[in-house]
């Protein structure tokens, strides 16, 4: 079965467009310019926020947005943080997050955050000028071709040369955006688009005759995961981020506890199922804890729910899980076979899929219940041996992972938590204990580090009263932390805890581990008895932010307490830790998954590959 | 690898060849011909590409294409099940003492000459690639200046199209 487009995008439930001013059908459409229909166009999609930078292709735009008050235009320093911003929002809330850059250098400031979210799925909608349509072609100034270079990494772009072009466009955009597999659309419009007039006409029409994306399963396949789910003795529910995407963690729940099945949830699901609960037996993968590894590798039956088989999560493919049988729900149906064949293969929305396969499971359990007591067992036995643990730096320096469990402890799960890339994120992912969606977000699929500071506020815009923490690397901060200031600007009170060590710590740990220790330029001397530039105090405090210098443990506390009662301004923590802290459990890249170390002591010796 | 020809339903947008082209070049499959002009519906157009491939990474491209938004429909089409054809235009060196040679295996190929001239001939063929290598084999002494082809063009037998079952349902 297939839902046909709604020709009217439905606007999102927070829409407040007041009464509805065009398209009264009695009287002549009004004529606006094409940047007015820009602006049109997003509030009755139900838009209220969004980030960008003016720049010459986009004042005519920027000169309309300066007329209005039902959009929040948030001014930031560079165009990949309002990418990032965008994302933030996005994932926090499910809403489409929209990002607004100029042409050329504008537009390809945007790609680093339309690439990672187009890998996590993240509905965004990016909206770059482009020169005078009578000027393309021409090398004009600050012309990029920004449609050519984003298409393998936007769900799909339009390129608008009529200002007449725009409300559908748009709308189109933003449907494509936020419906089946969300993904970046990116809408490029010429100056002279924005500039002419034409008359408004709402809804515009929908012609997308190719995209019709599939929510409702088919019955058989979803009764033949059912029969497979009574039959297992050992399942594994393999939850990945389309759980979230879908607002489908109640829905899992329910399965969950009917099945009595294990769970695990990925980078990307982290929250999508309590962390607290009986059955959540951690993350899976490179870093995933040794009970969710091992659950999925010696299964017999894996239910993949929103998750895509990914080479951090399978190790190597021909050894994973081999005695597995393969329920894959998706609502994409490139995903399903991509890396591991299907057994089952079901396309559809994780929400409507995990109800009907609840039901249909209860019907086929109805007279025999399974018994996975001796799976359960071995799991359990699995969680008493090697719960997640870390010891203490020799160095006498902070341990990172303390700091980052901290946070999570006296901020409880009711905040939001953006990491960038690296060992801070793997921390954060690990020590951090998620107990609703959309808490945690960071860069899953592309790994962009600088990714935390700029979707930590655009979560925080989304979201005000929630507390929003950036998770960060020394790294990553030096990325992207000129949105400091747009936080400081704008009084979006995020918290940054820079978990520094001084160094790359991710590829430093593959040097130590795999490169003979050789740790070539993955020094950053910003930590530890180094040169410490940047100060990160200076720096944030230049930003206007609250900055703290955390050095020793009894430390810690103290300031987590002292930012999360600060919310006149941001706020950045300087963890000064330890540089051979080292992320475990781990399973060497390339190896099967039967292979993970865990090391809760000390690192083990690596046999060569 | 083997070769397969995908007939693609597709809107008739600006970037559209673009998509599909590097959807092929990302996984470093090289299109051995590509064929593409208007179908039967009006902004509607019909791509052919013809890939040597394995199935299972061709599946994968299949629904890659699917997902982009302006394509409509893709299926493959199987020798058995379809016509399939390629044109050829051939100007081949022909003088007063090789010219009837040659004029005797346009005939026999059931091909036509389009352009004379003292030295050479244009010559014009239709058919499967069959045919059209054999009638190059044949030409190939004679001193072949120039060929240019189109990409092979496919259509599935009996009455159905599939314009039909796209816009049935």
């Amino acid at each position: 079965m297939t839902t046909e487009p709604s020709p009217v995008p439905s606007p999102t439930p927070r829409a407040s467009t007041g009464p509805d001013k065009p398209g009264a059908e009695s009287s002549a459409p009004e004529v606006l310019t094409g940047s007015g229909a820009i602006i049109r166009t997003l509030e009755l999609l139900g838009v209220t926020d969004v980030f960008g930078i003016p720049g010459g292709a986009v004042i005519p735009l920027y000169d309309e947005l300066m007329t209005q008050d039902v959009i929040r235009h948030i001014l930031v320093r560079h165009e990949q943080g309002a990418g990032h911003a965008a994302e933030g929002y996005a994932a926090a809330t499910g809403r489409v997050g929209v990002a607004i850059a100029t042409s050329g250098p504008g537009a390809t400031n945007l790609v680093t955050a339309i690439a990672d979210a187009y890998m996590d799925s993240v509905p965004i909608l990016c909206i770059t000028g482009q020169v005078f349509s009578t000027s393309m072609g021409t090398d004009a100034f600050q012309e990029a071709d920004i449609v050519g270079i984003t298409m393998p990494i936007t769900k799909h772009s339009f390129l608008v040369r009529r200002a007449e072009e725009i409300p559908a466009a748009i709308a189109a955009a933003y449907h494509i955006a936020s419906t089946g597999r969300p993904g970046p659309v990116l809408v490029d419009i010429t100056k002279d688009a924005q500039q002419n007039k034409a008359p408004f006409i709402w809804p515009p029409k929908l012609d997308l005759p190719g995209y019709r994306p599939i929510t409702k399963a088919h019955g058989k396949q979803v009764q033949a995961a059912a029969q497979l789910l009574v039959e297992a003795r050992k399942p594994v529910l393999y939850v990945g981020g389309g759980v979230i995407r879908a607002h489908a963690s109640a829905e899992l729940l329910k399965l969950a506890e009917l099945t009595g099945a294990p769970v695990v949830t990925t980078l990307m699901a982290r929250g999508a199922f309590p962390d607290s609960h009986a059955q959540h037996v951690g993350m899976p993968g490179m870093h995933g804890t040794v009970p969710a590894v091992l659950a999925l590798q010696e299964s017999d039956l894996i239910v993949s729910l929103g998750a895509r088989f990914d080479d951090r999560v399978t190790g190597k493919v021909s050894e994973f899980a081999p005695k597995a049988k393969i329920v894959h729900v998706d609502v994409d149906p490139a995903e399903i076979s991509k890396i591991r064949a299907a057994d089952v293969p079901i396309v559809g929305d994780a929400k409507d899929v995990i109800a009907d396969l609840t039901v249909a499971y209860a019907a086929a359990a109805a007279e025999t219940t399974p018994d996975i007591s001796v799976w359960w067992s071995y799991l359990n036995g699995l969680r008493e041996e090697y719960p997640l643990g870390f010891s203490e730096p020799s160095d006498g320096l902070l341990a990172p992972q303390y700091v980052i469990k901290r946070i999570g402890e006296l901020t409880g799960p009711e905040g939001t938590y953006a990491a960038g890339v690296g060992q801070h994120q793997m921390w954060a992912a690990q020590y951090i204990k998620y107990e609703r969606p959309n808490s945690w977000l960071n860069s899953g699929g592309a790994g962009t580090m600088g990714y935390s500071v700029p979707a930590a506020m655009g979560a925080k815009v989304a979201e005000p009263d929630r507390v929003v923490w950036a998770i960060d690397g020394d790294g990553c901060f030096q990325m992207t932390n000129q949105e400091l200031a747009t936080c400081t600007i704008n009084n979006i009170p995020i918290k940054v805890a820079i978990i520094n060590n001084s160094s790359l710590g991710m590829v430093r740990q593959w040097q130590s581990l795999f490169y003979d220790g050789r740790h070539s330029f993955t020094d950053l001397n910003t930590g530890h008895g180094t040169a410490m530039v940047p100060d990160f105090v200076k720096l944030a405090e230049a930003y206007g932010a609250l900055a703290i210098r955390v050095t020793s443990a009894d430390q810690v506390d103290d300031a987590i307490k002292l930012a999360l009662a600060t919310n006149d301004r941001p706020v950045v923590i300087d963890f000064i830790v330890s540089r051979d802290a080292m992320v475990w459990p781990m399973v060497p890249q390339g190896v099967s998954n039967s292979y993970v170390q865990y090391a809760k002591d000390h690192a083990p010796t690596w046999e060569e590959e | 690898m083997s070769t397969h020809v995908l007939s693609l339903l597709v809107e008739n947008k600006p970037g559209l060849l673009t998509r599909v082209a590097g959807l092929f070049a990302r996984r470093g499959f090289n299109i051995e011909s590509l064929a593409v002009g208007h179908s039967e519906i009006a902004g509607l157009s019909r791509i052919t590409i013809l890939v040597d491939v394995e199935d299972v990474p061709l599946e994968q491209v299949t629904k890659q294409l699917n997902k982009l938004i302006n394509v409509i429909k893709i299926v493959e089409l199987e020798p058995s099940q379809s016509v399939q054809r390629e044109h050829l235009l051939i100007k081949v060196r022909a003088d007063n003492a090789t010219r009837s040679q040659v004029l005797e295996a346009v005939t026999l190929f059931r091909a036509r000459v389009v352009d004379v001239s003292t030295d050479a001939l244009v010559i014009e063929v239709t058919g499967d690639s069959g045919k059209t290598q054999a009638l190059l084999r044949v030409l190939e002494p004679y001193g072949i200046k120039e060929i240019a082809q189109s990409g092979l063009l496919a259509i599935g037998r009996g009455s159905k199209s599939i314009t039909d079952r796209v816009f049935k349902n």
